[in-house]
């Protein structure tokens, strides 16, 4: 359905003699979003940079629409094709209108064309009542819409953005993250972002980028990268507290039976019996019971364990336990005081079949 | 205490009356030290946008030089000025020695590495991103660099104004190069060490208040442009 | 907008290019030949009578005369190494090394002024009672006052060096004399703060009497002359030199009328002529 709209061969970019980026081929599709997530310093601003033709890689090919950007003016055109917004505002030294239009003003349009569009993306973003305000006196998010104002109001085709909300706080970015997706989806724009916030990135992204150390480890769907981890790294890093060894016992049409220190363990998956697998569990797809009876739940693995800790993560709680094998799972502040768990107690771990994902094979 | 009475007294005669030749000395001030300081506003913020941008072998090196050049002795300049200068020298051909010009000429090198230094710490001194961000917008070259200057131009007036305020006080060069000709080549401060070198304190004193009231003025002037909020 | 902001670029490079034109004369006619550099002393120029003299020149040949007021040992050093055209100076012993040594043809007498003892009033030395410029010196040399000397190598401070000689004193590094480094009107004020003594040409005297707290103490010793020549620079050793232009300056200088001039001026202002107009005569009669 969509076609290809912005596409990577083969890029490479050094600094200082170190391979930052080492990308084979990346393909962006017209009106999606996809988001580059990994750690610090992994090369995801890089990527932007070089994507958005702010860098030059040291080789590689970038196509826009099918055709190679090669030459000093074709670089200059595709800028103008596109947009990019930074972590940091940015803002010129004068009131939010004049900011808004620089863009504009930039590629030459008139005044009397400027303004319409400039006060339609004011709209779109909420900040009419700042147009005429100094760009010095605004707040954090106002500030940040205003940036995004000006990358729109030039009517980009893609829009690039490099961490853009990390710098506000819980409520602003929430309401922003909201006006931005519903901008996105009336304008059609493609949009490509970085971040390190995976919460972000799950709630816009329709494809998700996971990075190390300059290479796309694994792309694919939210629900693919969050429960089908390309292997333990992909895994810890969206969150993947449990990863376990264990061997093919059974295989019954679809269902695999493991074996994972001694307990039995039901997975889904389609490999013959005596294989060693590596695989992982979310510490949100296990549930906590204290007697099996209570369970009434239909998940296909229950393993009793010992409470090793309780650790409070904030908006939830972060409980190790010791089942003969380790498993970390994640339950609400009302739970806990409901099951009146504390350390060194027994518990039963209940979870899917589903929820076991195979990352690998170890022969 | 009354010799600085009558300075003063003096100072008020000569610029109620309009006194000529004290005009003229006045307007050529004016004349020279402005045009000194508007070839180093050229050369200077050019430079100084140019090294703050731009990665090359060496620019460590030429970063310090202009550096020391903003302390560079005014005298040494005029000094070596002069000896270019000189009939028998490399550039007496010219003949312009003991002209307005040749105060000119030692004056914007006298000016030009302050420009160039306060450009420079301007420069380097907005956000990093900035020139992307710019970039980004869509901008070539040239409007990424106006777009920039733009956005430095509170300490790229400083930059003039301290280059300015360099050439309009300087005397040592001035009296080497200019020679202190009488209607041709006196300007104010070579005009007041040579009326204080007579005795003539009071005239030396008006001329100095005079200088100052000169200097206030201009830099009033380039203050409200660089403070001024923009209306709208 | 736009507009606006063109007619701003084109005001400002207009301003620029104006300041430009204006303040270069190179753009001026100033051919080669029409100017002169004039290398002269600080107390010539100080006396004013110069600002009378040049104008008048310039008037009637068309030349235009760069006074440049330097001491005399500078201005004589531009002579040597052709950086001047002519020279008007008054520093006899040093003139004549300068003619002996190729630097300068046609000296001539112009003027003399002369040198005065300057000092507090109540003189506590009593050199108003000497009977020639040495005893006085001498009588200074004793210690109990300040003498407050040029010490800039200038005609003036040649002058008083001569005479120490002359008297076989050596002043130098003694705690009473204190050499200032200045021109003649600021060692004279100097001298009136301390309240030493001073030898002054006696035309920067007269300017600067009011407000000084000096009276003349001794005068009228043949010593005490003050003799000016003026030298054309050699132009076969400098060929820049300008030649036509020095010898009309020269000319000029010795010329009946400007003689006359110099013999007035200063008159109306202090009573008495400032200089002294000589041309033609010889050196050993002057100020009989």
């Amino acid at each position: 359905m969509n076609r290809v709209i912005l596409e990577l061969r083969d890029i490479q970019i050094k600094r200082g003699g170190m391979q930052i980026i080492d990308l084979p081929s990346l393909s962006i599709e017209a009106g999606e979003f996809l988001s580059l997530i990994g750690p610090n310093g992994t090369g995801k601003s890089t990527l932007l940079l070089a994507l958005s033709c702010l860098l030059k890689p040291a080789r590689g090919h970038l196509l826009f629409h099918g055709r190679e950007i090669r030459n000093n003016q074709s670089v200059i055109d595709y800028r103008r094709h596109v947009a990019m917004v930074f972590q940091e505002p940015l803002l010129f030294d004068t009131t939010v209108f004049d900011n808004v239009a620089s863009g504009l003003k930039i590629r030459g349009i008139t005044q009397k064309e400027r303004s319409p569009l400039v006060e339609e993306y004011l709209e779109r973003f909420g900040i009419s009542h700042l147009a005429q305000r100094s760009a010095r006196k605004l707040s954090g998010g106002e500030a940040q819409r205003t940036s995004l104002a000006r990358a729109f109001a030039t009517r980009p085709e893609v829009i690039f953005l490099d961490e853009p909300f990390s710098s506000l706080d819980p409520p602003t970015k929430e309401g922003l993250i909201n006006d931005l997706d519903r901008i996105l989806k009336e304008t059609k724009t493609t949009a490509l972002m970085a971040t390190h916030d995976q919460s972000e990135a799950l709630r816009l992204s329709e494809r998700i980028a996971v990075m190390k150390e300059g290479k796309i480890i694994q792309i694919g769907t939210p629900a693919q990268v969050m429960n089908h981890p390309a292997d333990e790294f992909v895994a810890s890093f969206v969150g993947v507290e449990t990863i376990l060894n264990g061997t093919v016992k059974e295989n019954r049409e679809g269902t695999i039976v493991l074996d994972i220190g001694g307990h039995a363990i039901e997975a889904v998956g389609e490999f013959r019996p005596g294989t060693g697998v590596t695989c992982c569990i979310r510490p949100e797809h296990i549930t906590l019971a204290r007697f099996s009876t209570d369970t009434g739940s239909s998940a296909r693995n229950a393993v009793t364990g010992k409470i090793g800790a309780i650790r409070s993560m904030g908006l939830f709680y972060k409980i190790q336990l010791d089942c003969g094998f380790d498993l970390v799972a994640y339950i609400t502040r009302t739970s806990l005081e409901e099951l009146c768990l504390k350390k060194d107690d027994e518990v039963i771990a209940l979870f899917k079949a589903t929820a076991v994902h195979i990352i690998r094979t170890t022969g | 205490m009354d010799l600085i009475l009558a300075g003063i007294k003096q100072a008020f005669i000569l610029i109620t009356t309009l006194d000529p030749e004290v005009l003229g000395i006045t307007l050529l001030s004016l004349k020279i030290s402005g045009t000194a300081t508007l070839i180093s506003l050229f050369i200077g913020v050019s430079t100084g946008t140019v090294v703050a941008l731009t990665r090359f072998p060496g620019r460590r090196f030429l970063v310090s030089l202009i550096n020391t050049g903003m302390g560079l002795p005014p005298v040494v300049v005029g000094l070596f000025v002069t000896i270019f200068l000189w009939r028998n020298g490399p550039l007496g051909f010219l003949e312009i020695l003991y002209t307005p010009t040749a105060i000119i000429i030692a004056q914007t090198i006298i000016a030009t590495p302050i420009v160039t230094g306060i450009s420079l710490a301007a420069m380097q001194q907005l956000p990093q991103n900035l020139r992307l961000q710019i970039l980004a917008l869509g901008a070539n070259r040239i409007q990424m660099i106006w777009i920039l200057i733009r956005e430095a131009k509170l300490p790229l007036l400083a930059a003039v104004m301290a280059g300015f305020g360099g050439v309009i006080s300087e005397v040592g060069a001035s009296i080497m190069v200019g020679g202190n000709i009488k209607g041709y080549s006196r300007v104010l401060t070579t005009a007041t060490v040579m009326e204080s070198g007579r005795g003539n304190f009071d005239i030396a004193i008006a001329l100095s208040i005079i200088l100052l009231l000169l200097a206030y003025i201009i830099n009033l002037v380039l203050t409200q442009i660089q403070q001024r909020e923009r209306p709208r | 907008m736009k507009l606006r902001k063109c007619l701003v670029y084109l005001i400002v490079t207009v301003l620029a290019i104006g300041l430009l034109v204006t303040a270069s004369p190179v753009f001026a006619a100033s051919v080669k030949q029409k100017n002169i550099i004039l290398a002269t002393t600080t107390s010539t120029q100080d006396s004013g009578l110069l600002d009378v003299l040049i104008p008048l020149f310039e008037k009637k040949t068309g030349y235009f005369v760069k006074t440049i007021a330097v001491g005399s040992g500078q201005a004589m050093a531009m002579g040597q190494k052709g950086e001047a055209d002519v020279l008007l100076v008054h520093s006899p012993d040093a003139e004549m090394k300068f003619m002996a040594e190729g630097s300068g043809i046609n000296r001539r007498l112009v003027m003399h002024n002369d040198f005065i003892i300057v000092g507090p009033p109540d003189d506590p030395v009593t050199i108003k009672m000497s009977k020639s410029v040495k005893e006085g010196f001498k009588k200074i040399s004793l210690g109990s006052a300040l003498f407050l000397s040029r010490g800039d190598n200038s005609g003036t401070h040649a002058k008083e060096k001569a005479i120490w000689k002359s008297s076989a004193i050596n002043p130098e590094g003694q705690k009473w004399y204190q050499q200032t480094g200045l021109g003649m009107g600021q060692t004279l004020n100097v001298a009136s703060e301390k309240r030493g003594y001073c030898l002054a040409d006696r035309g920067t005297y007269l300017a600067l009497k009011k407000n000084l707290g000096l009276d003349i103490l001794l005068e009228g010793d043949p010593l005490l002359l003050n003799v000016y020549h003026v030298i054309e620079v050699n132009a076969a050793k400098w060929p820049k030199v300008n030649a036509p232009g020095a010898k009309a300056f020269s000319d000029f200088m010795v010329s009946r009328q400007t003689q006359k001039i110099i013999g007035s001026f200063g008159v109306a202002k202090y009573g008495s002529p400032l200089f002294f107009p000589d041309a033609g005569k010889k050196v050993e009669n002057l100020g009989k």
